[in-house]
């Protein structure tokens, strides 16, 4: 029976269209939607399934972030999770926090809790980063299953199915470890009204990453963040004809 | 007038630096090929300015070594060549490139945006304790990097403040650098018992196909949930094999199973900037748009006038793709 930490991360939901801050060094998060990152909500999903299979005998949801971080550990609470960890870091601290930063911050917790699994989302989709799961694992020294389409678990080690350039690979790795969870992994269900009631009794443990003896200054300063170069309108086509002629003029086809 | 002021000095400081830089560069080939990302990676290194070390590393590194010493403006290729390498397992590899690093002090470590890299050099950055950029589309200082944040919806650019930099560069932003006109010395990797019984490597399943690669086509033709089938792929197929295409996908097509994950373009698969990209029966979501909106031409079919991927195509055909894309075929 493994011990399992899922790692969510509480960022704009997916469907709102960004808008970046007039200072230009952000984006506008205040009065905008936000929402559990869809990749971790297929990391709780599958750490919630190997409970369900019993093979796992407890899960944890931890979140790095300000105080609205804790809605998305309650949402993993009512998915199934057995109880939250809210590592509180905000204002300047959270606009530098880092995958470098929160991944000590995921090996110490790890350890603290006696985990043997850690599954995270394979990137957030904020800062498109796609390292948190790498960098927990180094600091571990565990092997990681990165961009995971299938996991199973056997006795000792986990196989799983990696997502690839070129298609799929399948790899043996040790237990304890590290997987980040990639679109096709699973199906994530949605929490119904009374497992979200029954999730409010769940608890949270609160602490910062001072309590972990984790540092975490800066790594980087942000210069700008910009709007990207946008495209000129174009021009509706009346027909397949006149597609072949700008094709052809284009010099696509001779 | 004193931001000229600042501009000369900064422009003389960053030639100072840039000769100070000596990067390595992660080869990505598959024990046969080179894969033509590393081209991409190798340009980004000569943005960085300073020496430039490539390792290859893999089961058989021949093949791309021999492309490797010939590239322009690289000082030595490190070879390292072993069973350990097997399944190029981040656990294997990581360790070479620490001794490597330990070896020639660089101030840059970097590779090409792939599933190879993203899974290889954050775990190398760790140990390291050096934040990584990923993603990186462009280099203003050999600390200053530019990269997409929200699905290519901001542009950031940061400073990193670590000694040691650890990047991966996205392919479409940076031209291939020429793999003739050099002559480099390939040398043995640091020695080192790399075995790793952490992770093995078991199986393969790659998507077969005679198209060009998609990440590095010049034509991409791509479909949606539109298609409403995997059989109906072949229409696009059919396409392609005229325009000397490759086939990309949605999202959306993908999760109904029409075509395997590997085909997806977006912000979570495979991003690409050919000169042209056709898209049949894709309505252009915010995370399929971050995979292609860099693209010199964009054509969109689409039956759906109010589609959103028609405010960033160049031109659009509004009909249904069922009779448009037969008709376009048969007429090219």
């Amino acid at each position: 029976m493994a011990r399992v930490l899922v790692g969510v991360k509480r960022v704009i939901d997916y469907a709102v269209k960004i808008r970046v801050k007039p200072d230009k060094m952000g984006v506008v998060t205040e009065g905008v939607k936000h929402s559990m990152n869809p990749f971790d909500e297929i990391a709780v999903e599958e750490a919630i399934r190997m409970k369900e299979k019993k093979v796992a005998s407890e899960v944890i949801a931890v979140s790095c972030g300000p105080a609205q971080s804790q809605e998305v550990i309650r949402t993993a609470l009512a998915m199934g999770v057995d109880k939250g960890i809210h590592v509180e870091v905000s204002g300047a601290e959270y606009e530098t926090l880092q995958p470098i930063h929160v991944s000590k911050i995921l090996a110490k917790i790890a350890q603290k809790e006696n985990i043997d699994l850690i599954i995270v989302g394979k990137q957030a989709i904020d800062d498109d980063s796609n390292q948190t799961a790498q960098m927990t694992a180094a600091v571990l020294d565990w092997p990681q299953a990165t961009f995971a389409s299938k996991v199973e678990k056997g006795e000792k080690e986990l196989t799983v199915t990696r997502e690839i350039d070129g298609g799929l690979e399948t790899i043996k790795c040790k237990i304890p470890a590290v997987i980040s969870a990639d679109l096709r992994l699973n199906e994530p269900r949605y929490a119904t009204l009374p497992n979200i009631m029954k999730a409010k009794k769940k608890p949270i443990t609160k602490m910062t990453p001072k309590d972990l003896g984790v540092d975490i200054s800066p790594r980087i300063k942000i210069v700008s963040v910009e709007d990207p170069p946008t495209r000129q309108a174009g021009v509706i086509l009346p027909d397949v004809d006149s597609l072949v002629a700008k094709l052809k003029e284009g010099g696509h086809i001779p | 007038m004193f931001s000229n002021c600042s501009r000369n000095l900064t422009s003389k400081f960053s030639n100072q630096l840039k000769r100070l830089q000596s990067s390595l560069v992660i080869a990505e080939h598959n024990n046969e090929a080179l894969s033509p990302i590393t081209q991409n990676a190798l340009t980004a290194a000569k943005k960085i300015g300073g020496d430039i070390t490539i390792l290859v590393v893999g089961t058989k590194c021949g093949p791309a070594v021999e492309k490797l010493v010939k590239a322009e403006g690289v000082k030595r290729v490190l070879v390292a060549e072993s069973d350990a390498f097997k399944g190029f397992t981040a656990e294997s590899i990581t360790p070479l490139i620490l001794a490597s690093q330990k070896q020639f002090n660089f101030t840059h470590i970097l590779a090409g945006a792939t599933a190879f890299s993203k899974a290889v050099l954050p775990r190398v950055a760790a140990k390291l304790d050096s934040s990584p950029v990923t993603d990186v589309i462009g280099i203003k200082a050999a600390d200053t990097f530019v990269r997409s944040i929200y699905a290519g919806n901001a542009i950031q650019t940061l400073t990193a403040s670590d000694p040691i930099k650890v990047l991966t560069v996205r392919g479409t932003s940076f031209e291939p650098s020429s793999l003739e006109g050099g002559s480099a010395a390939s040398e043995p990797a640091p020695a080192g018992d790399y075995a790793t019984d952490l992770n093995t490597f078991v199986s393969q399943e790659l998507s077969k196909s005679d198209r060009p690669d998609l990440s590095s086509a010049n034509v991409v033709v791509s479909g949606g949930r539109g298609l409403k089938s995997g059989e109906n792929f072949k229409l696009l197929y059919d396409l392609a094999d005229k325009l000397k295409a490759a086939v990309g996908a949605s999202r959306a097509a993908v999760d109904a199973g029409y075509v395997p994950n590997d085909m997806q373009v977006g912000q979570t698969g495979k991003i690409v900037a050919p000169d042209l990209y056709i898209a049949v029966g894709i309505s252009g979501a915010i995370q399929h748009l971050a995979g292609m909106k860099d693209s010199k031409t964009i054509i969109a079919i689409n039956k759906d006038p109010e589609a959103p991927i028609f405010q960033v195509s160049d031109y659009g055909l509004v009909a249904d793709l069922f009779k448009a894309v037969p008709e376009l075929t048969g007429k090219i």
